[in-house]
C-alpha cells in the first residue's frame, strides 16, 4: 500500500508559531524606544429591539480607520426596503455594498411576488451571499423589520449564520449595548421605553467602548410608518472654544522690512471657457 | 454551536482565541414508536455567548429533525439545503420522506465538502416504514444509525453517564428524563455548552417540543 502523504492543515485554535520571534521583535523595537503598534477594532456599537408594535433599530455614528475618526456622523441604519432597514458593523465598505446589493434585488423579488418584502427573505439573502463568501466579507448585520408575519428582527454573522431574537447588539460596543438590554429589556414594551432603551443601550457603546463614539441614531419601524431619526440624539456635542489665537495687527513690532520685486514677463494669456452647461 | 470570525476581522474584542472545538451538546434516542431529541442552547463568539437561547434541533420535514453541532454558519446553511432537497424529493415521492434518505443528503454534502466544512450532525425523525430512527454524521462525513447518540464539545463528559444508564426499550418519559440529565450534566461542566434544555418528540401523532428553565433543570450533587 502506497503512503499518501496529506498536506497537514492548521487544526484550529491558537498558533503559538510566533510568539518567540514576536517576542524578539518587541524587545528590539523597544530598545529603539519606538512601540509596537496597537489591535485595530473597526468600531461600532449598533442594537435593535422588538417592541410592543416593531422594531426600534439604533447605531453610533463613528467611523474609525485605525486610531482616527475617519467620519464623526456616518449612517449605519442602511434602507433594504420601505419596511424593513439594516445596521450595518465591520468593513464600512462590505456593509454598505452588502445592503445596497441585498437592497435591489429585494425589489426586484417585490416587484415580481406583487407583495411587500418580508425581513425573512432578506435575511435568507443576506446569509446566502455571506456564506458564499466565507467570511471574507467583514459585515455584521442587524436587521429589522415588520412585515405581514409582525415584527422581526435578525442578527446575522460574517460567515452566514443568523439568529432570531426580541434584542440584538453588534460590533465592538456590542458587550456595552448587550449589557444595557439583559438589564431592562422586557416584552412587548411601549414606543418611548423601547426607544430609550436603544438610545441607553447604544450611549453605554459610545461612553465606554473607543471604537465607537459620537450621535445616536435610532430607526423606529411599525406596520406602515418608518421614522428614521438621525440624529435622535446629539450625544458629543463639539466644544465651544474660549479663548482665541487672532492677535490685533501691531502686537508684534515690526523692526525691519525687506521687499523684493520679483520682476516677470507675461508671455501668454488665453482664456479656457468651461462647460458649465 | 460557534459563530466565527476572520483573525483579521476584529468585531469582538478577542479575549480568547476563537475556539475551533464543537461548543455544543446534543443527543438523540430511539424509542418504541419515536425519537427523543434535545440540544442545550448557547452560541459562542470566542468567549462570548452570541446567543443564549439557540434553537440547535432545526426541522427538517414534518417529522424530521436534526440537531446541530459545529460552525454555525456551515450547520445553517447546510440544514437549509437539505430541507430544500428534502422537500422536493417528498413532492416528487408523493410521500413522507424516510430519515434515512434526510441522514443520506446531510451526509453526502458533509463528505463532499469535508474541507471546508466543519459540522457534527445528528439526523433524528420517524417514518411509516422504520419508525423512530436516529442517525449521526460527524465531523468528516460518515453516517450510521444508532439507538442512542451525542455530539458536540460537552457529549465528552457524557458519554460515561449514557453507557451505563441507556437500557434498550425505555419509554418516552424515561427517554425525556434520561436525556434532560444527560444533557444537565453536561452543561454543568462544559464551558461551550449552557443556558436551557430544549426537547423535542417526534413520533407517529407529530411533534412536542419543550424547553427547561436553568432553574429548573435537574439537580445532581451540590458539590
Amino acid at each position: 500500500m502506497a503512503t499518501v502523504s496529506v498536506c497537514q492543515y492548521h487544526r484550529g485554535g491558537f498558533s503559538f508559531e510566533n510568539c518567540k520571534r514576536n517576542a524578539l521583535l518587541e524587545a528590539d523595537i523597544n530598545k529603539l524606544g519606538f512601540s509596537s503598534p496597537a489591535a485595530r477594532k473597526t468600531g461600532t456599537t449598533i442594537c435593535g429591539v422588538v417592541y410592543k408594535d416593531g422594531v426600534v433599530l439604533g447605531a453610533d455614528t463613528r467611523a474609525t480607520e485605525g486610531m482616527v475618526v475617519a467620519d464623526k456622523n456616518c449612517s449605519k441604519i442602511h434602507y433594504i426596503s420601505p419596511n424593513v432597514y439594516c445596521c450595518g458593523a465591520g468593513t464600512a465598505a462590505d456593509t454598505e455594498m452588502t445592503t445596497q446589493i441585498i437592497s435591489s434585488n429585494l425589489e426586484l423579488h417585490s416587484l415580481s411576488t406583487g407583495r411587500l418584502p418580508r425581513v425573512a427573505t432578506a435575511n435568507r439573502m443576506l446569509k446566502q451571499m455571506l456564506f458564499r463568501y466565507q467570511g471574507y466579507i467583514g459585515a455584521a448585520l442587524v436587521l429589522g423589520g415588520v412585515d405581514s408575519t409582525g415584527p422581526q428582527l435578525y442578527s446575522i454573522y460574517p460567515h452566514g449564520s443568523t439568529d432570531k431574537l426580541p434584542y440584538v447588539t453588534m460590533g465592538s460596543g456590542s458587550l456595552a449595548a448587550m449589557a444595557v438590554f439583559e438589564d431592562r429589556y422586557r416584552p412587548n414594551m411601549e414606543e418611548e421605553e423601547a426607544k430609550r432603551l436603544v438610545r441607553d443601550a447604544i450611549a453605554a457603546g459610545i461612553f465606554n467602548d473607543l471604537g465607537s463614539g459620537s450621535n445616536i441614531d435610532l430607526c423606529v419601524i411599525t406596520k406602515g410608518k418608518v421614522d428614521y431619526l438621525r440624529p435622535h440624539d446629539v450625544a458629543n456635542k463639539k466644544g465651544v472654544r474660549t479663548g482665541n489665537y487672532r492677535y490685533k495687527h501691531g502686537t508684534t513690532g515690526v523692526l525691519t522690512k525687506a521687499v523684493t520685486h520679483l520682476n516677470l514677463e507675461v508671455v501668454e494669456e488665453s482664456v479656457q471657457t468651461m462647460d458649465t452647461t | 454551536i460557534v459563530s466565527t470570525f476572520n483573525n483579521y476581522n476584529d468585531l469582538y474584542p478577542d479575549w480568547t482565541q476563537r475556539e475551533v472545538s464543537t461548543g455544543t451538546t446534543i443527543m438523540a434516542v430511539e424509542f418504541e414508536g419515536g425519537v427523543v431529541i434535545g440540544a442545550d442552547s448557547r452560541t459562542t463568539t470566542g468567549a462570548y455567548i452570541a446567543n443564549r437561547v439557540t434553537d440547535k434541533l432545526t426541522p427538517i420535514h414534518e417529522r424530521i429533525f436534526c440537531c446541530r453541532s459545529g460552525s454555525a454558519a456551515d450547520t445553517q446553511a447546510i440544514a437549509d439545503a437539505v430541507t430544500y432537497q428534502l422537500g422536493f424529493h417528498s413532492i416528487e415521492l408523493d410521500e413522507a420522506p424516510l430519515v434515512q434518505t434526510a441522514a443520506s443528503l446531510f451526509r453526502e454534502m458533509c463528505y463532499r465538502y469535508r474541507e471546508e466544512l466543519m459540522a457534527g450532525i445528528i439526523v433524528a425523525g420517524w417514518d411509516p416504514r422504520r419508525g423512530g430512527q436516529v442517525y449521526t454524521v460527524p465531523v468528516g462525513g460518515m453516517m450510521t444509525r444508532q439507538p442512542v447518540s451525542v455530539g458536540g464539545s460537552g457529549s465528552s463528559y457524557i458519554y460515561g453517564y449514557v453507557d451505563s444508564n441507556y437500557r434498550a426499550g425505555m419509554s418516552k418519559e424515561e427517554c425525556l428524563k434520561f436525556t434532560a440529565e444527560a444533557l444537565t450534566l453536561a452543561m454543568e461542566r462544559d464551558g461551550s455548552s449552557g443556558g436551557v434544555v430544549r426537547l423535542a418528540v417526534i413520533s407517529e401523532q407529530g411533534v412536542e417540543r419543550q424547553v427547561i428553565l436553568g432553574n429548573q433543570l435537574p439537580k445532581f450533587s451540590t458539590v
